[in-house]
């Protein structure tokens, strides 16, 4: 049987410390990452994902659980002897080496032939534009430059698997968007797994296939961006990722009684008292008077250029948030303190977990 | 300049205590190199300028030899003791900090607190009780203890640069397949290397110009350059003398000189 998984974790925990001192940076995680995807590791600092990353580099052993690789068990192997490659966040360039030597290293390593170190080099150095550079030492590249070496070393011994850990975080924000569309070019052109792992939700939502959203050494979530954004699972997944508005309610059926008094509807029936939420772009305002629409009083105006961030309260002062977008004037016609009807967009409140 | 910081460059007095200083170290240096051009024997009278004492001291059989030891010792020395050093540095800095450490460094840098004189007594009394047993002699001795004293002088550069490397590098290494050895021999040694040549040449250095320990340690006939040097002022003061002074000055200032250019952050 031919695995479907790239890496697959299973129960994987990682505590540091003794005693009462213990931390469990990764508490009971296990996730499928699948053959040729581009996965992404999201979450704040300190959440674990860096040490899910190393773990899988082999530069750290779980305390318990087990990883895969195509199926083959792995937790032990030393980094050395594992067909996986990591893109370093300081990127770890070999300072005495020239940057064609730096993108040879692992061929040579392997006990590539000469020939084909070689041609490797030559066409790793292609594939991130960096021909003229061959000779030079890596002191004398710019950042973006560094970071396309960092890649071309990782990907030249052809990984089954791409480990990259915040690798564009030291990038000013021009040179990251740029990089980011690079990334998903060579992920796309090699056909390796990449495993990514970043804070940046926006980064996450942008490239990658799916993303496993980590927080406090447990995976949260995983899912492709839009089921996460559309559907987040707890309160942590739908605030980290986006803006959105928070409400409680007590659900029947597939009707949910604010805490204001308003009724809403819900795609999935539940019972009980639930948190419900509802992202501010589909948050509609129309007349007040409209028929079944919430009324609400308008206590702020935030101008953000594209849109405008209305900041509503309704009738108990419950706040939400409206994001409509700005009219060519820039004028959204509201007025502070006026009255509003509000409404939800269908199929936007969810209700999530704690 | 937008703020004015204290500085004790600004400080009354401060350029002229500076130069005083400079000239206390540097005024009997020069004074050595200009009276080895005196053709008079005696210090206070000047005659010409003459190359003569440079002649004579090269003509000289017993310099030839003790330079010719001093050489073997020193270079014997530097290479033992910054292969050891090279070694400790890494058993003490590759590894998470441990009970004892500080212990361990004070025990590598010992030779540096210890009075010279006393590692001198006790190796002259342990060395002859082992030459007394084994009927042993030779060079080695002078070489063994040479190397001991040098390790520290050694030791503190490679420490210096394996503190300042980013130990990614080496995490980078085993990712891109390189066993330990390869890593160590690829990627560590490389890149320590201007520490490892520093080490070596401070070793070097510092074994040529002892004094204390050859002294007590050497067995007749065995004089180096420096105690050759301290027989001769027992007898008669010559410009001989400074002018291989003046030697041993050009040699020393070579190596800090090649020292300080290996050393310096490149860019």
């Amino acid at each position: 049987m031919t695995a479907t998984n790239a890496i697959e974790a299973r129960n994987v925990v990682k505590a540091f410390g003794q005693g009462d001192a213990t931390v469990r940076a990764l508490d009971d995680v296990s996730v499928e990452i699948r053959k040729g995807e581009f996965f992404t590791l999201l979450g704040p600092s300190g959440c674990g994902k860096t040490t899910l990353l190393r773990l899988i580099a082999g530069f750290e052993m779980p305390t318990g659980g087990h990883i895969l690789l195509d199926g083959q068990d792995i937790t032990y192997l030393p980094p050395n002897k594992r067909p996986v490659n990591t893109v370093f966040q300081s990127y770890a360039l070999f300072p005495h080496l020239t940057v064609a030597q730096n993108i040879s290293f692992g061929l040579e390593m392997l006990g590539k032939p000469k020939a084909e170190i070689a041609a490797r080099t030559e066409k790793m150095l292609a594939l991130v534009k960096l021909e003229a550079m061959a000779g030079r030492k890596t002191s004398q590249l710019s950042g973006g430059q560094q970071q396309r070496v960092a890649l071309a070393r990782a990907l030249a011994p052809q990984p089954k698997v791409l480990l990259l850990d915040e690798p564009l975080s030291a990038l000013d924000l021009k040179l990251r968007q740029a990089m980011q569309i690079e990334l998903k070019r060579l992920q796309q052109e090699t056909g390796i797994t990449f495993v990514f792992v970043t804070h940046d939700q926006e980064e996450a939502l942008t490239m990658s296939d799916r993303i496993g959203v980590m927080s406090q050494g447990k995976l949260q979530q995983v899912g492709t961006a839009k089921e996460i954004y559309t559907r987040p699972r707890n309160r942590f997944v739908a605030s980290f990722i986006g803006e959105t508005n928070f409400l409680t309610a007590r659900a029947e059926g597939t009707k949910a009684r604010l805490a204001s008094g308003d009724v809403v509807d819900l795609d999935v029936p539940a019972t009980g008292d639930k948190t419900l939420t509802v992202r501010p772009e589909q948050v509609r305002l129309v007349a007040a008077n409209e028929a079944g629409a919430l009324v609400a009083t308008i206590a702020n105006l935030v101008y953000f250029g594209t849109d405008t961030h209305v900041h509503l309260a309704l009738s108990d002062g419950t706040e939400v948030t409206a994001r409509v977008q700005s009219p060519a004037t820039g004028d959204a016609g509201l007025e502070k303190g006026a009255k509003t009807g509000l409404r939800f967009a269908p199929g936007a409140v969810q209700i999530v977990g704690d | 300049m937008a703020e004015r910081r204290f500085s004790a460059t600004r400080l009354p007095g401060f350029a002229t205590i500076a130069m005083l200083a400079f000239l206390a170290l540097y005024i009997p240096i020069l004074t050595l190199v200009v009276y080895s051009f005196n053709s008079e024997v005696t210090m206070g009278n000047w005659g010409t300028a003459t190359l003569d004492w440079y002649a004579k001291a090269w003509a000289n059989a017993d310099v030839k030899d003790a330079t010719l030891r001093s050489l073997t010792i020193a270079g014997f020395a530097a290479v033992i003791s910054t292969a050891l050093a090279t070694m400790a540095a890494l058993g003490t800095t590759r590894r998470r900090a441990f009970k004892g450490q500080t212990f361990i460094y004070v025990m590598i840098n010992q030779p540096l607190m210890v009075p010279e004189i006393v590692t001198a007594v006790a190796l002259m009394i342990l060395f002859g009780l082992i030459k007394t047993v084994t009927g042993v002699h030779g060079l080695g001795y002078l070489i063994l203890a040479h190397a001991a004293f040098c390790i520290p002088f050694a030791y503190l550069p490679i420490r210096a640069r394996l503190e300042g490397m980013d130990l990614t590098l080496e995490t980078a290494a085993a990712d891109l397949y390189a066993s330990h050895w390869h890593t160590f021999r690829r990627v560590t040694l490389p890149i320590l290397m201007p520490g490892v040549i520093a080490g070596a040449m401070l070793a070097f250095v510092v074994s040529l110009d002892d004094v204390v320990i050859t002294e007590f340690v050497k067995s007749a006939g065995q004089d180096t350059l420096p105690t050759y040097m301290l027989g001769q002022m027992r007898r008669q003061l010559t410009p001989e003398i400074n002018a291989i002074s003046t030697g041993l000055l050009l040699v020393t200032i070579a190596m800090l000189t090649a020292f300080f250019l290996l050393t310096r952050k490149k860019d």
